[in-house]
């Protein structure tokens, strides 16, 4: 109840990407303000929430972050069915993982609900060596560049598909937040409405889904009786 | 394997010549065939001496009554030289065995009462340092194998690091005392604990051409020994696992620990699609639908490395609570519970607190030791905070298909926090708690999750959570609250009937790496003796010169417990009594006797 009641509605988000390009470094920097070198490897998905207050209304994301091995890709469609957002993560020192984005995105457009807002991701921007923004501590010790991914590429193919793109350094904090208030920023309006019902944030499972409206505790409750009325 | 030998004169490649001191191999040979004659030597009247019916509590005063046989020299192990302690001379061995077993036990208490009131003296003075802790003159030096087992758990430097070439690379990976590898029967490398696949692919490449012989000739090969150094092989369909132990294992607790990496294996890929892919394609490199649980695979070896009596025994350890505080979470648990569960666990740093189950199911211990190493041992799923929804293969359960784990750590006793972020990140390992939900229903996600806020709330509110947190802080008992004034300085116990265990406290004594290891390898190797094929042992005592340690089984029962040097029979057997009776009195608190069921 610390702030005034704003109107606050549920967001689910999903991250998408090979393995190992940070995508539960971006959650967890995004999440706890945390950083964990060598950190191992996601197994099945971890579910996590977080609240992103913008000026007009509070956006709960609840946020599926999966494991990007092969063997879990058959599992992806739980996660991603009814997101009203997915972030689709590369390596900017890795090409391949950003054709493994490519895929991802082309199968959130051809599968996934028909709203949905993509933002593309190139995170481990503390790895590349020119200035590139505000990434000026990373560079210091990492004298080479190692970046293999230009961001003029990446860029242009996220115009192509009119997907959101940031260019992110988990380990600094760099541009974490941004990618996560322009995601907020960037659902529609009546996404959200049907965000409060049911059906909603949802996904897979009826019952559940009705379970987890209480689950936000009194203070969103109360926040979305107001809001409904 | 054999070209970069010569190099460096300090290393010891497995085919050295055998060294003018007992070689391992002898003492193999010897163990099998004079276990055969200590076997006989044990009298079923040892078992009915030393056990005792059930309410005569303190019966045993007289020790001279209670002799616990020895196979003395009988026994021998690899790291183990016959004892010298002066305690052969009496050992009961050769009186025993001439002692015919049909006589009642007044008689040979008799027999050995005389020749042990002879030692007397020499008892007394034994006694006076009968304080001392075990393995405290262990041999220090080029003996000592274990002088190395700090750095056993470093990792290699890799390639990228100048300063080491690749055979000093090389000669630290021969240098690490247990190692483990997989590798298809097509000789491609799968997984190994130390050394990146590159750098010991020759090596793979030998054990392969091994095993492969051995097969082609349809005799599998089971193991070998080479200097210090024994092999065991395991073949799983198309997949051969190989431990390489220094560190005086047996056969088949080598081939236990296989078993467990084969079984993580299965829980990550099933057996149907592991037999699918290389029936499809026999060369097919296993490391891409493996990638990303090889660190599994790492903290599952490293907890066998580094001792695990759970491995050892196969069985569970739960966390000491009065009945009636289980009973209330037990309730609390089963009242949450959705109809999509199969499974409920509550655990806390590796010990089970609570499991609700149906009534036709039970759990396996082994795949009980898998999830538990993917919570506690290995960093994957606390790091990340949050909840988890993990499918996974429990192969003692069924081997065919996924399973869905609802994981999330409990942080703050309050319970009202639906998700539980950074959860334990701070916290010691042995205090961590976290609730497990398993289901068959792989969208069950949501109404697991529902269930776990449920039962946590619940917990809080009724005060569970902070019993289980405080039970979880307290540790395990040590041995002055057990046995006060034994001599006995650490024990494990084994319910049978329960499969789960339980033992006194590591710390102080067995708190360090090293420390814990002299221990477990005592018990590795009591255990070895007693569970030899052909060993109907029912009570052994070994004594070497730097430990005292005493194994007693029965149909219900398996206790192990280590003493310092020169203990008496009769202070180790009144020991092992008196733990016992505190067994007894605690059983219901140490062990989970049935389980929710619903």
């Amino acid at each position: 109840m610390a702030e005034a009641p704003k109107p606050s509605s549920s967001v689910k988000l999903v991250l998408l990407g090979e393995a190992a390009v940070g995508k539960s470094s971006l959650v967890l920097r995004f999440v706890n303000n945390d950083f964990q070198e060598n950190k191992e490897p996601t197994i099945g998905a971890a579910f996590l929430t977080q609240k992103c207050n913008l000026p007009t209304r509070t956006i709960k994301f609840e946020i599926w972050d999966t494991a990007g091995q092969e063997r879990f890709a058959s599992l992806a469609p739980m996660y991603y069915r009814n997101a009203q957002a997915a972030l689709v993560v590369y390596d900017i020192t890795k090409p391949t993982s950003l054709v493994k984005a490519r895929h991802w995105v082309a199968e959130l457009q051809r599968q996934a609900s028909p709203g949905i807002v993509i933002a593309l991701v190139g995170n481990k921007l503390d790895l590349a060596g020119e200035s590139q923004g505000a990434s000026e501590e990373a560079e210091g010790e990492d004298g080479g560049d190692a970046r293999k991914v230009s961001t003029e590429e990446a860029q242009s193919y996220a115009e192509e598909e009119s997907l959101l793109f940031f260019e992110t350094s988990a380990k600094t904090g760099h541009n974490v937040t941004e990618v996560f208030t322009a995601i907020a920023n960037a659902i529609p309006e009546t996404s959200l409405k049907s965000a409060r019902g049911p059906g909603a944030a949802g996904n897979a499972n009826r019952a559940g889904d009705e379970q987890r409206v209480n689950l936000s505790g009194p203070r969103d409750a109360g926040a979305k009786d107001g809001c409904a009325c | 394997m054999g070209q970069e030998s010569d190099s460096s004169p300090e290393e010891q490649p497995p085919p050295l010549p055998p060294r003018p001191a007992r070689s391992s191999s002898d003492a193999n040979a010897n163990a099998q065939a004079l276990q055969g004659q200590a076997t006989t030597a044990i009298t079923p009247l040892d078992i009915q001496t030393l056990s005792f019916p059930d309410g005569t509590r303190g019966t045993f005063s007289t020790p001279n009554t209670r002799p616990v046989s020895t196979p003395g020299s009988g026994y021998t192990s690899p790291s183990r030289r016959p004892s010298n302690s002066g305690l052969e001379a009496d050992d009961g061995a050769s009186i025993m065995s001439f002692a015919p077993t049909m006589r009642p036990a007044g008689d040979i208490a008799s027999l050995l009462t005389s020749s042990l009131s002879r030692k007397s003296a020499a008892w007394n003075s034994l006694k006076l340092q009968s304080n001392v802790q075990p393995f405290e003159r262990h041999q220090r030096g080029a003996h000592d194998r274990l002088a190395e087992f700090e750095n056993e758990f470093a990792p290699l430097p890799d390639e990228t690091n100048e300063f080491f070439k690749d055979d000093e690379r090389l000669a630290l990976w021969r240098s690490k005392l247990k190692q483990y590898m997989i590798l298809s029967s097509a000789g491609k490398p799968i997984w190994s604990r130390h050394g990146d696949l590159n750098l010991i692919n020759s090596s793979i490449g030998v054990v392969q051409t091994i095993i492969s012989f051995y097969e082609g000739s349809k005799n599998p090969l089971q193991g070998f020994t080479a200097g210090d150094t024994r092999f065991v092989v395991l073949t799983q369909g198309p997949l051969y696992f190989v431990a390489i132990s220094k560190l005086g294992e047996s056969d088949s607790q080598l081939r236990v620990q296989l078993e467990a990496l084969y079984m993580q294996i299965l829980s990550t890929l099933t057996l149907p699609s592991l037999t699918n892919i290389f029936a499809n394609r026999p060369s097919t490199d296993l490391r891409k639908p493996l990638q990303g649980t090889e660190a599994l695979l790492s903290s599952l070896a490293d907890s066998f490395t580094k001792g695990s009596p759970s491995a050892l025994l196969s069985s569970l350890e739960c966390l000491k609570l009065r009945k009636t505080q289980r009973h209330s979470i037990n309730n609390t648990f089963l009242k949450s519970r959705t109809d999509k569960l199969l499974y409920g666990l509550i655990v806390a740093g590796g010990k089970l607190v609570s499991v609700i189950r149906p009534r036709r199911h039970s759990l396996h211990p082994s795949d009980l030791q898998l999830i538990f190493n993917m919570l506690f041992e290995s960093e994957g799923i606390k790091a990340g905070g949050g909840e988890n929804w993990i499918p996974l293969c429990l192969p003692a359960f069924n081997n065919k298909g996924y399973l869905y784990m609802y994981v999330s750590f409990f942080e703050g006793v309050s319970g009202e926090q639906a998700t539980a972020p950074a959860a334990a990140v701070g916290q010691p390992v042995d205090e961590e708690i976290a609730m497990i939900l398993i289901s068959a229903d792989r969208e069950a996600f949501f109404s697991l999750k529902q269930m776990r806020d449920d039962v946590a709330q619940q917990l809080a509110k009724n005060g569970s959570l902070a019993i289980i947190r405080d039970a979880a802080r307290a540790g395990r008992p040590s041995m002055a609250q057990i046995a006060p004034g034994s001599p006995i300085c650490h024990f494990l116990f084994k319910s049978r009937a329960n499969v789960q265990f339980c033992m006194s406290a590591l710390e102080p004594a067995f708190g360090q790496l090293v420390k814990r290891r002299r221990l477990m390898t005592a018990y590795h190797e009591l255990h070895a003796a007693t569970h030899a094929k052909n060993a109907h042992l029912k009570v052994l005592q070994c004594v070497s010169d730097d430990a005292t340690s005493l194994a007693w089984l029965t149909p219900t029962f398996e206790l192990y417990c280590i003493g310092g040097p020169n203990l008496s029979r009769a202070a180790m057997a009144q020991g092992a009594n008196k733990i016992m009776q505190w067994i007894k009195r605690e059983e219901q608190r140490l062990f989970i006797i049935g389980g929710g069921v619903f």
